[in-house]
């Protein structure tokens, strides 16, 4: 990939006749002074010293220059830091320091990945002690703690190589440590901010937010890819004072979540209201909301429309389906491991084709229907639950789908009925709420065409029975799961499940999948095994007893709402008219249809924007 | 201020508590908010900015610091329901909506003026 610098728009300045560079963009001295000297010219359309600075830093030195000017102090432009992160045509790409080991003695470390297309270089000095630069194509995520290293000037680990090579299965990445950069360290190098700056605004300041340290220090306001250092920082040196913070929920519960389960479960409490007012503090927020909200569904299983949890949903949940960009929302009827008959593929191409909406097969083995306005939820969730479907879950963070191949009843490498044995699993599982989404799969032999092993929890069949794998995540941040038990029957498989799915409600934080929890947990995989298999905590009678508790309160939360008209009153999208909105505009796209974009909807907005 | 200036857009118990709803006033689309069990209630453009989708009223209602406030459902921004002041982006305002209750419905009136009330 070749990309070569920016094309300056400089038509206005030609058109008044001002000096231009060599190479376009409109001229300008030491001070953003054009030719005529009542004209300044900043950011990409300038030229100094014959050329033109495509990155935000040196647009940030431009403003702060001709500021100045205008107020008759006096500052002039120096050299530019051309360090930079940004996005080239989808792909994270980033360049700071020596990057192309210009310095004598300078030495080069790369690593290339042609299968997770990335590319990671570090130029260093000859004596291996430190960093001079480096390039990073494909992840760009070492790229601010790199950079404050380069400009620190600090002292490198032993195995600097450990700066680009993936970090080992299991491991943590490992070379990178900001508690070990020296107080000068840039940490924002657009505002051009200190760590010193930083973590003495949160001592003095007692800051205790990143959103606080943004506004105080302006750090992290630029292009933000320095935002993960700042909340580490703030984590650092909240410890160091002491303070007992960095796990609370938000402002409103000075707990962390697994507190609050705990809470919740020992002192039986059934709503937000009884919570809040005996642990915590306000009216609460979108952060606390949900996650008590989830906390309540795991240990209880009230239905999440009742009035007393209503106002804790995300939209998602309160409207039991998933809003689109548009406003409008998609369904997805749970099909248990895949398997729908042609009665049912019908009703669902009746039910798309009746209200308009636009069909997609999910990644999960179920079919996606969407731009349902509010008022339409609960007419087409008539007609599906009439044909014999239930609700996906697919707006909760709750159980997905259990994804199968086809297995032993009609693959002919297949050893053991995969899909019998996910509609199992599924229908156990369906609507456990959780502090994230969970997806399984059970694939019918060691072929493994339903990938089980980059689920939350995936099962592969054997000669034998089944193996168990745990903690896998495909996603954002794929990792492969953890062999955690092998040819398992069913129901002792069933019963590991149970305990484990309810140790992991239990205990992980808020929005934490299973992959994260996991790589967190003390010990790893021998430890999971002793806590769910051996019973070394002496819990596993109470998880059982509460995964049976949940089991049995099933019910599916489409049926029960349309049971219940109180629970339907707020499907309208306008409270006092039934009237439609007329802001939801569509476009014909491969015969379907696709929400226009604000802009298509507002062509003239858009063009003088 | 005449009576004509004030719509009826529904009953305070069609609100549930701690919840939003829209509703259509003078072509304008305006989130209905009401925040705890009495009779306190906000009305807001329904329009997110940021997600630029009418979906205010569907966001979660809460407080910052005392401050009530709605988050968009859509990238979680929070908005200051008394002014319509993004909390999180200075640079960013609704407009905020005049509201009251009368005889157990509620009535939306004219724009705040900028000062919050």
């Amino acid at each position: 990939m070749v990309s070569a610098g920016i094309r300056p728009r400089d038509e206005l300045a030609r058109a008044c006749q001002l000096e231009l560079g060599e190479r376009g963009g409109i001229a300008v001295d030491q001070r953003c002074r054009t030719s005529d000297p009542h004209i300044y010219a900043i950011g990409e359309c300038a030229s100094y010293l014959g050329r033109c600075y495509g990155l935000v830093a040196p647009g940030y030195q431009m403003a702060r220059v001709a500021a100045a000017a205008l107020t008759s102090a006096s500052e002039e432009l120096g050299t530019f830091d051309m360090n930079t992160k940004l996005k080239l045509l989808g792909v994270d790409v980033a360049s700071f320091g020596d990057a192309h080991a210009l310095k004598p003695g300078a030495r080069v470390l790369s690593f290339t990945d042609a299968v997770a297309g990335t590319y990671r270089k570090v130029v260093i000095s000859s004596d291996r002690q430190r960093l001079l630069g480096g390039i990073l194509v494909g992840d760009a995520s070492g790229y601010a703690q790199m950079l404050a290293l380069v400009k620190s000037q600090g002292l490198l680990a032993p195995h600097p190589e450990q700066l680009i090579l993936p970090p080992a299965p299991g491991g943590k990445p490992a070379g990178l440590g900001i508690a070990a950069l020296p107080a000068a360290a840039t940490i924002c190098s657009c505002l051009n901010v200190t760590k010193g700056t930083i973590c003495e605004a949160i001592t003095a300041q007692k800051l205790g937010t990143v959103g606080a340290i943004k506004s105080c220090t302006k750090a992290g306001t630029g292009c933000g890819s320095c935002m993960p250092l700042l909340g580490e920082l703030l984590t650092g040196e909240l410890k160091r004072a002491g303070v007992a913070v960095v796990n609370h929920l938000c402002e409103h519960f000075p707990h962390s979540r697994q507190e609050l389960y705990h809470l919740v479960r020992v002192q039986h409490v059934k709503t937000f209201q009884e919570l809040i007012a005996r642990h915590g503090a306000g009216a609460g927020c979108e952060i606390c909301k949900p996650a008590v909200a989830s906390i309540l569904a795991s240990a209880w299983n009230d239905h999440v429309l009742e009035p007393k949890h209503l106002p804790l949903q995300d939209t998602n949940d309160r409207f039991l389906a998933n809003i689109q960009r548009d406003g409008t929302y998609s369904v997805v009827p749970r099909v248990p491991a895949g398997e729908i008959t042609p009665d049912q593929l019908i009703v669902l191409g009746q039910v798309a084709k009746k209200f308009g909406l636009y069909t997609k097969i999910t990644g999960g083995q179920r079919v996606d229907l969407f731009g349902a306005r509010l008022e339409e939820l609960p007419s087409i969730w008539a007609e599906l639950i009439a044909a014999g479907f239930e609700s996906g879950h697919a707006y909760g963070k709750a159980l997905r789908t259990v994804k199968s191949c086809v297995g032993s009843t009609w693959c002919r490498y297949g050893v053991q009925d995969s899909v019998s044995f996910a509609v199992r699993v599924e229908n156990r599982y369906k609507g456990l709420r959780s502090p994230h989404k969970l997806k399984s799969a059970v694939s019918g032999c060691a072929r493994e065409c339903a990938e089980a092993q980059g689920k939350d929890f995936g099962i592969i069949a054997t000669e034998k029975g089944y193996n168990l794998y745990l903690c896998g995540n495909g996603g954002m941040k794929p990792q492969h799961a953890q062999l955690f038990a092998t040819d398992l029957d069913e129901q002792t498989l069933l019963r590991y499940l149970d305990r484990f799915l309810m140790f992991y409600v239990r205990t992980a934080d808020r929005l934490q999948r299973t992959a994260s929890w996991f790589n967190n947990l003390e010990g790893g995989i021998e430890y999971l095994r002793a806590v769910l298999i051996e019973d070394s905590l002496g819990i596993c009678a109470e998880l059982e007893a509460e995964m049976a508790a949940h089991v049995e309160s099933y019910r599916c939360e489409w049926k029960a709402a349309l049971e219940d008209p109180s629970k339907l009153r707020q499907f309208r999208t306008f409270v006092n008219t039934d009237e439609r909105d007329p802001g939801l505009v569509y476009i014909r796209q491969r015969a379907q249809h696709r929400p226009a974009s604000w802009e298509e909807k507002n062509p003239d907005a858009a063009s003088g924007a | 201020m005449t009576a004509a200036r004030w719509t009826p857009v529904c009953a305070l118990q069609d609100v549930v508590p701690g919840t939003g709803v829209c509703a259509l006033v003078d072509g304008r689309q305006v989130a209905v908010v009401r925040v705890g069990e009495g009779n306190e209630v906000y009305a807001i453009d329904n329009f997110d900015p940021f997600g630029k989708a009418f979906v205010l009223s569907r966001g979660i209602v809460g407080d910052r610091q005392g401050v009530p406030k709605i988050a968009s459902p859509l990238y979680k921004q929070s908005f200051d329901l008394r002014n319509g002041q993004c909390l999180d982006d200075a640079a960013v305002r609704v407009r905020a909506y005049e509201v009251r209750v009368r005889g157990g419905r509620i009535e939306v009136g004219p724009e705040k003026g900028a000062a919050p009330a």
